[in-house]
């Protein structure tokens, strides 16, 4: 019986049936989250706290990243272009190429790193010590007091940080243009503004809310989920970042899909 | 009015953890429920409260069935029913006194009111003047202090008590027995306590259950258990496993 259940059949079946089960997991746990986010007295008093701290913590990161990719950018550009096209085009793809692309999907997996890590190891060190137990004996729901406030951080916080990272990265590869390519500060702006359209920056934007839902919403599922002990606290973490930044490359291919 | 739990059910997998106890807590006693490391008391705990939900069977406090309860029913509830983790799961994040005003404030209590409560609470812990530390910074007696003092901040009718007295020394452990007795004695609290401690048991509780294999295998005063036959029963209170495992075979 037990060679029955070993064959490579019986583990594409046991497979699938984890799969379909994590995902029947995943829908009860955004179900929770919408039923906290209706406990109006627990999260709207810790959603500020954990904006500033999603925030300020992040920032330094996400702006040497992109500030490094917006240098590379205009060298690459250049070293691309010279001879075939006018050199103001530099402008063109350093600005296009951060706003639409690098800027929301560099900050995005740096993030799902360093937000989705924190999150998935400070909820789950709390579910294996049974401080989550704790809260609901206190009577609070953990998810209005655990997760709904870091997802509404998360939506809020990384359009804000990505425009900084956008702005950023833009400003390193126009001090690059001037510095290292002899170009003059109106040649970059022509290239900067000659295929610019209002809603690039609205495109980031959607799309960085949305690796901000990803990132927390998969941290915190993956936090909650943890069962064991030290170990389970490094494999929770090692989960929300690795399928949060598949998520995010997926959502990165879904709105250029659906928006462009 | 009491806890009172019938035909209740738990397994985790293929492993049956509960199999059909019925157990009643009466009013004002404390009732220790002892066993084998993994026999199912801390689950059993955790089925008053509903951290856990049994497979079968009710588990009804003052009267009212427990699985069928809405959320804020069930969270109404709760506050009724301090609860002192094994290891005190507190706040790491937060200082003692937030720690203890935790239950407090959610019940809607004033913020002056609050800081009465907390620092009456920890008086009757014996833990004044910790408020401004962090978990930390306490040791694992004072933790399980301030976990108490968050369990009875609320005044609750029931406390329950999951292995309060584990990894603490002699001492330590005859002074957290002290206080389980202080609370029912000062705040007329109905308990439960957990335990594979036999000392702790005889010292605390009005009655004793042994929870053995996902059954209740005994459940009498102290004075009953300790004049009991039954090898399984004699083999726990004494420390001999070879009785318990000749009255398996």
């Amino acid at each position: 019986m037990n060679q029955v259940w070993n064959t490579p059949a019986a583990w594409v079946g046991r497979s699938a049936i984890n799969v379909a089960a994590g995902f029947g997991r995943f829908g009860a746990f955004v179900a929770s989250i919408g039923r906290g986010g209706a406990d109006l007295r627990t999260w709207p008093q810790l959603l500020v706290p954990h904006m500033a701290r999603l925030g300020v913590a992040s920032l330094p990161i996400a702006l040497f990243i992109a500030g490094f990719t917006g240098i590379v950018m205009a060298l690459q550009a250049s070293y691309t272009l010279t001879g075939a096209v006018p050199l103001y085009f530099v402008g063109v793809l350093v600005g296009k190429t951060m706003i639409l692309e690098l800027g929301p999907v560099l900050t995005g997996l740096a993030l799902a790193g360093r937000v989705g890590a924190n999150i998935a190891a400070e909820i789950g060190s709390m579910r294996v010590t049974e401080q989550i137990d704790a809260l609901e004996t206190l009577g609070y729901d953990p998810f209005a007091y655990l997760v709904v406030p870091r997802v509404l951080a998360g939506l809020i916080m990384f359009p804000v940080i990505v425009a900084f990272a956008n702005t950023i990265g833009i400003l390193a590869g126009w001090a690059t243009a001037l510095n290292l390519l002899d170009m003059t500060t109106p040649e970059f702006v022509r290239g900067l503004r000659l295929f610019f359209q209002p809603f690039d920056v609205t495109f980031s934007l959607i799309k960085a809310a949305s690796f901000g839902l990803a990132v927390t919403t998969i941290g915190s599922f993956f936090g909650f989920h943890t069962s064991g002990g030290a170990a389970a606290v490094g494999t929770s973490t090692t989960q929300a970042v690795v399928v949060s930044s598949m998520l995010i490359l997926v959502l990165d291919a879904f709105w250029a899909v659906v928006l462009l | 009015m009491s806890i009172e739990l019938a035909g209740v059910r738990k397994a985790f997998g293929s492993r049956v953890i509960l199999n059909g106890i019925s157990l009643n807590v009466r009013d004002g006693e404390t009732l220790a429920v002892i066993g084998y490391s993994g026999s199912g008391k801390s689950v059993m705990l955790k089925t008053i409260v509903r951290l856990l939900e049994p497979e079968a069977g009710t588990v009804t406090v003052d009267g009212q069935d427990v699985a069928t309860l809405r959320r804020r029913d069930l969270f109404a509830m709760r506050q009724r029913v301090g609860y002192v983790f094994q290891f005190a799961a507190l706040f790491d994040s937060m200082t003692v006194f937030d720690n203890v005003a935790m239950g407090l404030r959610r019940a809607g209590m004033r913020e002056a009111d609050v800081a009465e409560r907390v620092a009456g609470s920890l008086h009757l812990v014996e833990m004044d003047g910790y408020e401004g530390r962090l978990p930390a910074e306490l040791s694992g007696g004072q933790r399980k202090r301030v976990g108490l003092a968050r369990a009875i901040a609320t005044r609750p009718k029931y406390v329950l008590y999951d292995e309060p007295t584990t990894g603490l020394d002699p001492v330590t452990t005859a002074v957290i027995d002290g206080l389980i007795l202080k609370m029912a004695r000062e705040l007329g609290v109905t308990s439960v306590v957990v335990t594979h401690d036999m000392k702790s048991a005889y010292r605390v509780a009005d009655r004793v259950a042994m929870l053995y294999e996902g059954d209740i295998r005994f459940v009498g005063t102290p004075a009953e258990i300790q004049n009991v036959e039954d090898p399984v029963v004699r083999g726990f209170i004494e420390g001999i496993p070879e009785l318990a495992q000749e009255a398996g075979t």
